[in-house]
């Protein structure tokens, strides 16, 4: 096979031309794009908190128990007097930090466990992989939960446990696209230009693998909010009187009858954005994965 | 390749990974910080009792020989005993299984009975306005917070209209209509989550076969459009999809844990949180191993459904 060295130091071109490819398919799906626009509305909320909250989050207000929405308290007050909307605003932190962390800490430790495996292959692989299985065999939920119940309660705790427990379903991913790429052409291009392994694993391999790891991050920070929520919904996650989606949605359980709203605004939160992350996700990935065009 | 070949391949995968499955999960006790003798001797750390508890447990053995004798135990069906209750765990799990059994099946069929239909007609009439509206509940499905879906419903259902009890479970040898009563609103929120996952695969499903050789033959055949969609796509298309059903059963088994919660349903879910919060760490390695176990096993039975329902794989050696 003969490649020359210009087409191997074409390769990032190539890449850069298929992102902005990728980019303006994206752009012409409206759900997509709608999508985009809400998930980055809840971050701008988040990071401006303070300045949207009417009041503070943890203010207690014995006047003004379990109110309903009006002009004072738009979307009215929780058992202690608290302004729902404020906490709203300020759980919204909690809770996308709770999908974006834990998704980081799978990226960070699955790339290198992934790629290992998937590269160099043998009796490493192979202990990966039976530990990866054994961790996929056990659902999602179940992990994280009795990961931080061992861990101990508190939002840090449950995120280090939903990201071990989404780690599994990144290092097969990477495994798998490695496995597949570096069969590729260019690879082998680049072994017989005299490149080192670990050169040809993360300049060559590694750039590759991200545009599915992309799709899963979405999906997958979609499915650790929703798990962030359970976790404090069961009093594992983020503790009181600090807010989070999950834990109003937790004191709302008590005041069904006769305070509604306690629990319809977090869960509607919560299903805002994990819709918008899916759509966004399902968008990336007919945009990406040339079997979904 | 024989069925009996193909089971005992995958057998032979299983059981390396049921056990790294039991090393994870006797690991975890590893996590808690202390020592586990002074926390369960209670406050009045007085070391003999201290002691006595070591030996009993055997804290005071190598951790690999720790786990052996864990193991041991496990592997005739001896999970210990309730820290809380006292009761042997392995009664506790018989117990509440038949009754997350019962909610996986029912939840099963809610959401067969809404997933293929609307799987099929979504891809029938692809590009529409019923296609669009199919996606948009499936994905709705798939987004919605189960536990908080059943506080919306309980709270429609039970505290606004009054129709159905908020929560609590019946069994249905004591009464029936009770326990159906008790098992619909929590069904229902497992079941339209599973639904959304079948819509979209019946859907996809469909669509390829829809555009198969045999169903254009079948149309130049001027069979009735009808028996084309029902017999010669859908039953091909359901092929993935009853394995999905499979799969979907196994996470349905061990994926109720916060709609058991909502509901106060006594099952396998509410067993897993109440050892959480009781620190009943034996009743939590016990609810987590059997969950696993049964979701593998269950995936092995979707995966001999999916080799006994296709041809192709049972032509390959």
């Amino acid at each position: 096979m003969s490649v020359s060295p210009a087409a191997v130091l074409a390769a990032p071109a190539v890449t850069v031309t298929r992102r902005y490819k990728a980019a303006r398919q994206l752009a012409r799906r409206p759900a997509a794009i709608a999508a985009l626009a809400v998930v980055l509305g809840f971050i701008v909320a988040a990071i401006a908190a303070p300045r949207l909250a009417p009041y503070d989050p943890n203010a207690i207000d014995y006047r003004a128990l379990r109110k309903p929405p009006s002009a004072v308290h738009r979307l009215g007050t929780d058992e202690v007097g608290r302004d729902v909307l404020s906490r709203l605003l300020w759980g919204a932190r909690a809770s996308l930090l709770a999908g974006v962390i834990p998704v980081v800490i799978a990226v960070a430790l699955s790339v290198p466990l992934g790629l290992l495996s998937g590269y160099v292959g043998g009796w490493i692989d192979g202990l990966i992989m039976r530990i990866n299985d054994a961790m996929l065999s056990i659902p999602f939920l179940i992990v994280a939960i009795a990961l931080a119940a061992f861990l101990g309660p508190g939002l840090g705790n449950a995120m280090i446990a939903i990201g071990i427990a989404a780690l599994p379903t990144f290092v097969r991913l990477v495994r798998g696209t490695v496995l597949a790429i570096k069969t590729e052409e260019y690879v082998e291009a680049a072994q017989a230009l005299g490149c080192s392994q670990p050169r040809v694993a993360l300049r060559h391999i590694l750039p590759n693998t991200l545009p599915p790891l992309f799709v899963q991050v979405s999906i997958t920070v979609a499915a650790a909010i929703i798990a962030e929520a359970s976790l404090s919904f069961l009093g594992l996650g983020q503790q009181p009187p600090a807010p989070s989606w999950g834990s109003m949605l937790n004191a709302a359980q008590r005041y069904l009858g006769p305070a509604p709203w306690m629990a319809l605004y977090p869960g509607l939160m919560i299903f805002g954005i994990v819709m918008a992350l899916n759509v966004l996700g399902d968008g990336l990935r007919d945009v990406l994965d040339p079997r979904h065009q | 390749m024989a069925l009996g070949l193909y089971v005992a391949r995958r057998l032979a995968v299983l059981v390396p990974t049921l056990f790294f499955v039991s090393v994870l999960i006797f690991s975890l006790q590893q996590l808690l910080p202390g020592d586990a003798a002074v926390a369960m001797a209670g406050e009045e750390n007085d070391p003999e009792a201290i002691a006595a508890i070591r030996a009993r447990y055997h804290l005071d053995r190598p951790i690999p020989v720790q786990y052996a004798i864990w193991l041991g135990r496990v592997l005739v069906g001896d999970f210990g005993e309730s820290l809380r209750s006292r009761i042997p765990v392995r009664e506790l799990l018989a117990s509440k299984l038949p009754v997350t059994v019962e909610l996986a099946l029912c939840s099963m069929l809610v959401a067969l009975g809404i997933g293929i239909p609307a799987g099929i007609l979504s891809a029938t009439r692809k590009g529409t306005a019923v296609d669009v509206v199919a996606n948009f509940f499936a994905l709705s499905g798939l987004s919605v917070p189960h536990f908080w879906l059943g506080i919306m419903l309980i709270l429609l259902f039970a505290v606004r209209l009054g129709w159905l009890p908020a929560s609590g479970y019946v069994p249905p040898w004591e009464d029936l209509r009770r326990n159906l009563t008790t098992i619909l609103l929590p069904s229902f929120v497992l079941g339209t989550g599973v639904a959304g996952v079948i819509m979209r695969h019946t859907r996809s499903a469909m669509l390829q076969t829809l555009g198969a050789d045999y169903v254009r033959t079948a149309r130049a055949k001027s069979v009735p459009e009808r028996l084309v969609v029902l017999k010669h796509a859908l039953r091909n298309a359901l092929i993935p999809v009853i394995t999905l059903g499979a799969i979907e059963f196994g996470r349905l088994l061990s994926g109720a844990v916060l709609t058991e919660q909502v509901f106060a349903i006594p099952g396998f879910g509410k067993l897993l949180v109440d050892g959480v919060f009781n620190r009943d760490y034996a009743v939590v390695q016990a609810v987590v191993l059997v969950s696993a176990t049964l979701y593998v096993l269950l995936n092995l039975g979707a995966d001999v459904l999916y080799f006994l329902a296709n041809p192709r794989l049972r032509g390959t050696t």
